[in-house]
């Protein structure tokens, strides 16, 4: 079986160009991607999303709550899943942190949702104005247990209305709840956009049984790993917790399957890798030094490296689309042909942690970090260019 | 006798209850109710938290979860939100429901969202070995109250009272075809419906406050629960360790689906004019 949750059959079809904000823009994706429910708690620098919902929403039939806190959002778009109906919310930092626990339960029980997370500055309520990247790990290891999680990270106002309906296909095809990781400045720019046509777009639904329901199995494992799944009411009576089960869905003691279950939830993701994970490469053919940078610093990276080229210094850069899984693969393809790494991050060292990992000490790695609440400006990153030239 | 066997998962037997719980008692009860509604078990939700109690839904053939410590009203929110068709039952804990869900619990009675929920107050955390709870009466020994507990208790049913709900009832695993008509009741309610059934934990409760055995801890509900006519008659003093059962308040408000489908419908209808 081929998968593909890209987002664009066909990339030229585009609309005529507009100015859009990264917060509407998710918006608008969400409701070209299927999403009929929205449930959430305002928290700048994420509201946007919630206003734009809230006025859009119930134009196509669709349904937008405001709850009482971010866990009850959570929650709620779980609840909303389990019927069938495309969900999301969106947050930002102290948000993100309420709900933890309940996307660990979407993990466990492969409940399809997207969780836009608008980083800003923190810890704690930190700095609510201001664009950081600190929520990267917490994308990954923020609620406990081993948990399998996608995550993206779009540098751009297009980018993010393509990851957003990116995020509910792979949300949909693997049955995991999906992280996208904006960041403040991407969620209130304006920017000249010209969005794909509807009609290019790729929309992924969930696998549905094609078994009648005397013989469903809602976590049974499959070739892709990712069992099928049947909306409540219509006939398919069965159980879903967040206790570790069976592929009835019932909870089990058996250390066996209690394995067995919990390494397929990583395997789905292993073996849909290559769809999942998905990098952009700019000017790095022939570069010696790589920068690997996302989100926002991404922005401010390319511009340095076009300074640098300027003068003649040959950098170019590795910009994960997806965050998590991390590419890793990549980052180790390209290190064999470089000679440093520089990891420009809103943060003090999360994804440079993971870029070490991957060169395992082959080339030096250099950390450039602000978490002042203040954009990179291209001249830092040209100067550490220069340094390492 | 009521064939209980169709509705349950037999597979899923033995029940981890303690023999005793007041949990079963509430199970039968609840399907008593909804096999009188004759409600199609596929359009049959029963969503529950984290707690012995909330063990209940996994037993039930319908549509079931068990979600989060405190969150089952959340999630039972999003699916009435978007399948509306469903009926949605919610199985919550004391604990559940008013200590870690205390927020959800008023929100949900505040938005009066067509949900039922059946909350089995045993006066007591029984999952984690009988820690004291929002409801657990004050002066009472628990694990954590080991010299009796020293805070004040919620009023559950005023709580939801106070909040909105439509329909708020109470009854005892005593008074169990009480509790038949009170969930038949509430499910028929087009709103939110609480229905506060008191009920026995002998293993974590009763014991640590020499309450006796299951059989004499249900003849403490019988004579301490009386109806709200008979609590009018009697006196602050009479009334200081006794509660009422049946129906605490019927309070018909617009229901939190029904007015979103009409604000759906208005805008649609506006946005076709245009
Ligand atoms: C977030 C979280 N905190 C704590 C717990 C531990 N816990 C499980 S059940 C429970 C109390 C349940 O009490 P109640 O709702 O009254 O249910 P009962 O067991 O009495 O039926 C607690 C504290 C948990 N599962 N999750
Ligand atoms: S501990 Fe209490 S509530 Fe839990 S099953 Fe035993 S008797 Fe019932
Ligand atoms: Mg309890």
């Amino acid at each position: 079986m081929t998968r593909s949750s890209r987002p664009l059959n066909d990339p030229n079809r585009r609309r005529p160009p507009r100015l859009l904000t990264g917060n509407e823009a998710c918006a608008m994706a969400a409701i070209d991607a299927g999403m009929r429910f929205y449930a959430g708690y305002p928290i700048t620098p994420s509201s946007e999303i919630a206003e734009s919902l809230a006025r859009w929403l119930p134009t196509v039939g669709g349904v937008f709550i405001a709850m009482e806190d971010e866990i009850a959002s959570m929650g709620a778009i779980i609840g909303a899943s389990l019927t069938g109906v495309k969900s999301m919310t969106a947050t930002s930092g102290p948000g993100f942190s309420l709900m933890q626990e309940n996307i660990g339960y979407a993990s466990m029980a492969e409940v399809p949702v997207v969780v836009v997370n608008v980083m800003r500055g923190g810890p704690s309520t930190g700095l609510p104005t201001s664009p950081a990247q600190g929520d990267v790990m917490q994308a990954r290891w923020g609620t406990h247990g081993d948990h399998p999680v996608v995550a993206l990270a779009p540098y751009s106002v297009e980018e993010t209305y393509e990851a957003t309906v990116r995020a509910f296909n792979l949300s949909e095809q693997y049955r995991v709840p999906v992280i996208l990781l904006l960041d403040e400045v991407i969620a209130h720019v304006n920017e000249k956009v010209e969005l794909p046509e509807r009609e290019a777009l790729r929309i992924v639904e969930r696998p549905k049984p094609e078994v009648p329901p005397s013989q469903y199995l809602p976590y049974v494992d499959t070739p892709t790993g990712v069992p099928p799944m049947a909306p409540f009411g219509t006939g398919y009576r069965y159980h879903v917790t967040g206790l570790a089960h069976d592929e009835t869905g019932f909870q089990t003691n058996d250390p066996k399957v209690i394995d067995a279950q919990l390494r397929r939830l990583h395997r789905k993701l292993e073996l849909g890798r290559h769809d999942i994970v998905e990098v952009d490469e700019f000017l790095i053919q022939d570069a010696e030094i790589g920068i690997f940078a996302y989100g926002s610093s991404a922005r401010s990276a390319r511009r340095a490296i076009r300074l640098a080229r300027e003068k003649g210094i040959r950098v170019g850069m590795l910009r994960p689309k997806t965050i998590w899984p991390f590419p890793d693969e990549e980052v180790r393809a390209w290190t064999g042909r470089l000679k440093a790494w520089l990891v420009p991050e809103m943060n003090l060292g999360q994804a440079a942690h993971e870029v070490e990992w991957a060169v395992a000490g082959r080339v030096p790695i250099r950390r450039l970090n602000r978490v002042d609440g203040n954009l990179f400006h291209p001249s830092e990153i040209l100067r550490a260019i220069e340094e390492m030239a | 006798m009521f064939d209980y066997q169709s509705y349950l998962r037999l597979d899923h037997f033995p029940l981890i209850w303690c023999p005793g719980c007041g949990n079963g008692v509430v199970m039968k009860s609840m399907l008593r109710a909804i096999d009188n509604l004759r409600l199609p078990r596929d359009q049959v939700c029963v969503v529950s938290g984290i707690g012995c109690s909330s063990r209940l839904s996994g037993y039930l053939d319908f549509n079931t979860v068990h979600t989060t410590h405190g969150r089952a009203l959340t999630f039972a929110t999003g699916i009435k939100m978007a399948k509306p068709e469903l009926t949605v039952i919610v199985v919550t804990g004391d604990g559940d429901c008013t200590a870690i869900g205390g927020n959800h619990f008023i929100h949900a009675a505040r938005r009066n969202i067509d949900l039922t929920v059946i909350l089995i107050n045993n006066l007591i955390y029984g999952m984690t070995g009988g820690q004291h709870s929002p409801t657990t009466p004050s002066g009472s020994r628990a694990s954590t109250a080991p010299f009796g507990n020293s805070e004040n208790t919620f009023n559950v049913s005023g709580l939801a009272i106070a909040a909105g709900a439509s329909f708020v009832a109470r009854s005892t695993t005593y008074h169990a075809q009480q509790c038949d008509k009170l969930i038949e009741k509430g499910i028929q309610t087009p709103g939110f419906a609480l229905i506060e059934i008191m009920a026995a934990c002998p293993t974590s409760f009763g014991r640590a406050n020499k309450a006796g055995s299951p059989a004499e801890m249900m003849l403490w509900q019988r004579d301490h629960a009386v109806t709200p006519q008979r609590a009018e008659k009697m006196s602050p003093e009479e009334l200081q360790d006794k509660f009422t059962i049946g129906v605490l308040a019927e309070n018909p408000r617009p229901e939190c689906r029904a007015e979103y489908q009409k604000l759906i419908d208005r805008v649609r209808a506006e946005e076709a004019k245009r």
